[in-house]
């Protein structure tokens, strides 16, 4: 009995003592990551800090709660001789087992009001950039810059699969990260378009929920440049863990030159929606667009899920009047998983993947739809 | 009528229909225990799928929808499956012995709330084989996912949540009523076991928040199928308004799974301390002020969904306040060892590893109450390890522990004492392989609900799934036990199986007959 009890006492010591230990030298050699990230901001420093103050004030309590439990699992067990006491009752200990706890979360109050108000201090930022969640990507406008563009991932489903080897950035790369100046208070507005996603930035300590209807602000300076990979934080669908967030901190001269560039790629676009395009560049451009932003639900062959997502191929609106299949797309079907694209396709890729639609696995209406058409419906409304 | 009840040797049907028609809390209670037991192994294949796809980066086994799917059904079936109805039915067996009861206060309302729980497992699990799946949105259905985006089935799941809320209701109210009315001369409220305390407040909680929860689905009923817009920004509602109704039951909930615990781990201490529990009083305060306390914390679940910083502030101060109350127990319980005479057998391991465990839970707790540091860990593993080392640590453990504390009083034969103590071990083992990673995981910055992840969780990940399959493993072998004790047990007929237990339920014979306290004890 005796021995049994004892190796009782050791192993559960050895669990609890131990395991974190084993699991630091564990991590160390496969280098993963134990602890949060200080991160490279004021807020995140600030949640870091506060959080090592509650390891910390855990850990002393801790020790001193479970070591008297093993010291009495050890001393008083009946295979030592123990014979039982019979009280039951002591005001004076429960009393101060009250109030000595609440003492010490009145104190750890303080330093936790600081760090939070240190999060909602977003007032007078010098940039300000509006995030909008979507099924399953980010957008991201710089406000009063006229640049927006999406950021998606990048990591291809043939990765994802196994069907050949996962990169070193393994769902940790977008087609276009954002780009922010060192030194610059950064405002950040984020909304959702569909459902809620959450913007997370772990090294900015920011998470901010991502809800349809509602802004919610955050924000972040630092002096230090760097790529920062983050996440989406609310499940959001199927492609939840497939929309990572990835920021790149330049110095202010290279933001500026990047941004210049973001310019006058926007002012070359505005040029493209009054061409004329041909068929072929329409039906290309329109392949590439729908097994982008389309396939996800509609599936590569047109063909839907049945009873989730209805089939592009053969559909009446695919196959009807072109005005409609151009309001669908624009407008959204309200009260369905189908979202406006207004404001995330361009208009060129609008036009493309409509005429796409309307003429790839056997649809074949034949018609040819231009940017022109979409945009005069957009601004017919 | 002087007959038993019905056996197999009366011929099947009379059988079947025993256990249809009963009205025995003792039958009943065996009910609720199989069924709950049925659906922890449910759930946890459906755990053990998630663990096998997240056993390595990129997809595996399943696809991202499917995965959504899993890791919803398991919350759903753990939460409202196993978990709750397993404590309804220990409430059932034990709180009529435990105040010198005949039976529960309304044993035909009993029936019917056992009853109708079935067929609303059936339906929320036929969602899965349904054109469209399952419901995908989480345990936690946040609209507007679960309403405009949702599939098809999840008007069948709206339909199974309110029939387990009608049964959780009339469950708590059989139990307050029983305890009010049909405690036995002498039986004050003050000198209740602490299990019948734990589960009168319990019963409260549930009356107060399974109609909330009720609402909340019938919001959503509306917004999918009459056009309302509780929940459609576009329609001028609020995605958030769901968050608050939803905590507003769910927080309180997860006292309702965790109090019932702490009354099991309340009656077991003592026992194998011999010695009274210490501070009775202060626990029954304890528990109320943490009954009260759950009402008003909710918004701590949505620290990073923008409220203006007075709510942030006050809801963080509120959800510090619980660590008091808290803590008070876990002092009384340790109190409550010190200077007895201590012995270890399985069911005292079980509650030992509990108060370990569930303290180390109620320091993550107060940790996530920081609302600045919730901001890294929101949504992450952290969170999950958090509610895993209460919930599973905490009430798990304290049930398993209720079923070999109880066994030999049900079945009148003794477990395998090395049998129980190497189940225990494997499964405190395989439980902090499983979970304690999940902390550095969250930590490192890997979001829960991920269907996939980035190579540098890897690690991490392949740690908690072998210990996730130890756990696994560790269920099974519970359920050997019990019935392996149950056909082949060493028979006992001693009244206290225990040298240390005290209270009524000590007092009947083992097993206890089917009718007991005919008369009413007389309890000093
Ligand atoms: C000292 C006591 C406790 C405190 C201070 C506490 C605090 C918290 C906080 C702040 C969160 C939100 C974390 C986040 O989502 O960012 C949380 C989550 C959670 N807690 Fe606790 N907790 C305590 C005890 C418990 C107990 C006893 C249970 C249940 C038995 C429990 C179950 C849960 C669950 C299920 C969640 C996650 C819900 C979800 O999002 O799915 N907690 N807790
Ligand atoms: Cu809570």
């Amino acid at each position: 009995m005796l021995k049994r009890a004892q190796a009782l006492f050791l192993s559960l010591l050895s669990l609890v003592v131990l395991l974190p230990i084993a699991g630091s030298a564990f991590a160390e050699s496969s280098a993963s990551q134990l602890n949060m990230p200080q991160g490279v901001t004021e807020v995140s420093q600030a949640a870091y800090d506060i959080h090592m103050i509650m390891i910390w004030v855990c850990t002393v309590i801790g020790v001193g709660v479970f070591g008297f439990m093993f010291y009495v699992m050890y001393a008083h067990r009946k295979s030592r001789g123990a014979v039982a006491e019979n009280f039951h009752e002591h005001l004076g200990v429960e009393l101060l087992w009250t109030i000595v706890p609440t003492i010490i979360l009145i104190v750890m109050a303080f330093p936790a009001t600081t760090a939070l108000l240190k999060v909602y201090d977003t007032d007078n930022p010098d940039i300000e950039i509006k995030i909008t969640g979507y099924q399953w990507k980010w957008q991201y406008e710089y406000l009063g810059e006229g640049v927006k563009f999406m950021s998606e991932l990048r990591t291809s489903d043939d990765e994802v699969y196994g069907r050949e080897p996962k990169g070193e950035h393994y769902l940790r790369e977008v087609t276009e990260a954002l780009v922010l100046p060192v030194g610059k208070k950064i405002r950040f507005l984020v909304t959702g378009n569909d459902v809620i996603h959450s913007w997370w930035v772990p090294d900015f300590g920011v998470k901010r929920d991502a809800v349809p209807g509602l802004f919610t602000a955050g924000w972040a300076k630092t002096d230090k440049p760097g790529t920062y990979v983050g996440e989406c934080t609310e499940l959001c669908g199927q492609g939840h863990a497939f929309m990572p967030v990835v920021v790149e901190v330049k110095e202010e001269a290279e933001y500026n030159e990047w941004l210049a560039n973001k310019k006058a790629e926007a002012v070359e676009y505005a040029s493209t929606i009054g061409k004329e395009w041909a068929p072929e560049e329409l039906m290309a451009k329109g392949e590439e667009v729908y097994l982008q932003s389309c396939a996800g639900c509609h599936q590569a062959d047109g063909g839907g899920i049945p009873g989730v997502f209805p089939a592009i191929k053969g559909s009446p609106i695919a196959l009807g009047p072109q005005i409609g299949h151009i309001a669908v797309l624009i407008d959204g079907v309200p009260g369905s998983a189908m979202q406006s694209f207004a404001d995330q396709l361009s208009e060129v890729n609008i036009a493309a993947v409509i005429h796409y639609q309307r003429n790839a696995w056997g649809n074949d209406v034949g018609d040819v739809t231009q940017p022109i058409d979409v945009l005069n419906y957009k601004q017919s409304k | 009528m002087a007959h038993g009840p019905a056996t197999l040797a009366d011929g099947w049907r009379a059988y079947i229909a025993r256990w249809v028609f009963t009205t025995n809390h003792k039958d009943i209670g065996t009910l609720y225990l199989w069924f709950s037991f049925a659906m922890f192994l449910l759930g946890g294949a459906f755990a053990m799928i998630i663990r096998a796809e997240l056993f390595q980066p990129g997809m595996q086994l399943i696809r991202p929808e499917f995965f959504n799917q899993m890791t919803t059904m398991h919350g759903l079936v753990m939460v409202f499956g196993a978990i709750m109805p397993a404590f309804v039915g220990l409430a059932n067996w034990m709180i009529p012995l435990m105040i010198g009861a005949p039976d529960m206060a309304l044993p035909r309302m009993n029936n019917l709330s056992f009853w109708i729980l079935p067929f609303a497992f059936a339906i929320l699990t036929s969602t899965l084989f349904m054109e469209g799946g399952g419901p995908n949105f989480g345990w936690t259905f946040y609209a507007p996912l679960s309403t405009t985006y949702a599939p098809d089935s999840v008007n069948f799941f709206i339909f199974a949540i309110h029939i387990m809320g009608a049964s959780s209701i009339m469950g708590s109210i059989n139990i307050i009523a029983t305890v009010m009315n049909m405690r036995a001369p002498g039986m004050t409220y003050m000198k209740m076991p602490l299990f019948v305390w734990t589960w009168v407040i319990t019963a409260f909680l549930l009356v107060a928040v399974m109609p909330v929860l009720a609402g909340a689905v019938t919001m959503m009923l509306m917004d999918i199928n009459f056009g309302t817009s509780f929940f459609d920004a576009a329609g001028g509602g609020d995605p958030v308004l769901f968050q608050h109704v939803f905590w507003f039951f769910g927080h309180p909930e997860v006292y309702i799974i965790i109090l019932p615990a702490f009354g099991v781990v309340s009656q077991i201490i003592p026992t194998f301390s011999r010695k009274p529990l210490f501070g009775y009083s202060s626990m029954v305060y304890a528990t109320a002020a943490i009954a009260f306390l759950s009402f008003v914390v909710w918004a701590h679940h949505m620290f990073t969904v923008g409220m203006p910083i007075a709510g942030e502030l006050y809801f963080m101060y509120a959800t510090m306040l619980i660590a008091v109350p808290t803590g008070v127990k876990v002092f009384n319980w340790i109190t409550t060892m010190y200077k007895g005479s201590l012995t270890f057998e399985t069911p005292m391991l079980f509650s030992i590893a509990f108060v370990i465990l569930f303290t180390f839970g109620g320091f993550t707790g107060l940790m996530l109450s920081i609302a600045a540091a919730d901001m890294q860990y929101h949504d992450t593993y952290f969170v999950v390890a958090h509610f895993h080392y209460v919930m599973v640590a905490g009430a798990v453990f304290s049930g398993t522990a209720a079923i070999y504390y109880w066994l030999p009083k049900w079945c009148g034969k003794m477990y395998n004492e090395t049998m129980g103590q190497v189940q225990f071990w494997v499964a405190f083992i395989g439980f902090n392989i499983a979970f304690m990673p999940q902390h550095f995981l969250g930590l490192a910055g890997m979001p829960r609900r991920y269907a996939d992840y980035g190579l540098q969780f890897a690690d991490w990940n392949m740690v908690s799934s072998i210990g996730a399959f130890i756990y696994g493993g560790a269920q099974l072998m519970l359920l050997y036990n019990v019935i392996a004790t149950i056909r082949n047990g060493k028979p006992t007929t001693e009244e206290k199986t225990w040298e240390g237990a005290e209270g009524l339920e000590w007092t009947v014979p083992s097993p206890a007959p089917y009718h007991t306290f005919a008369k009413p004890p007389e309890f000093k």
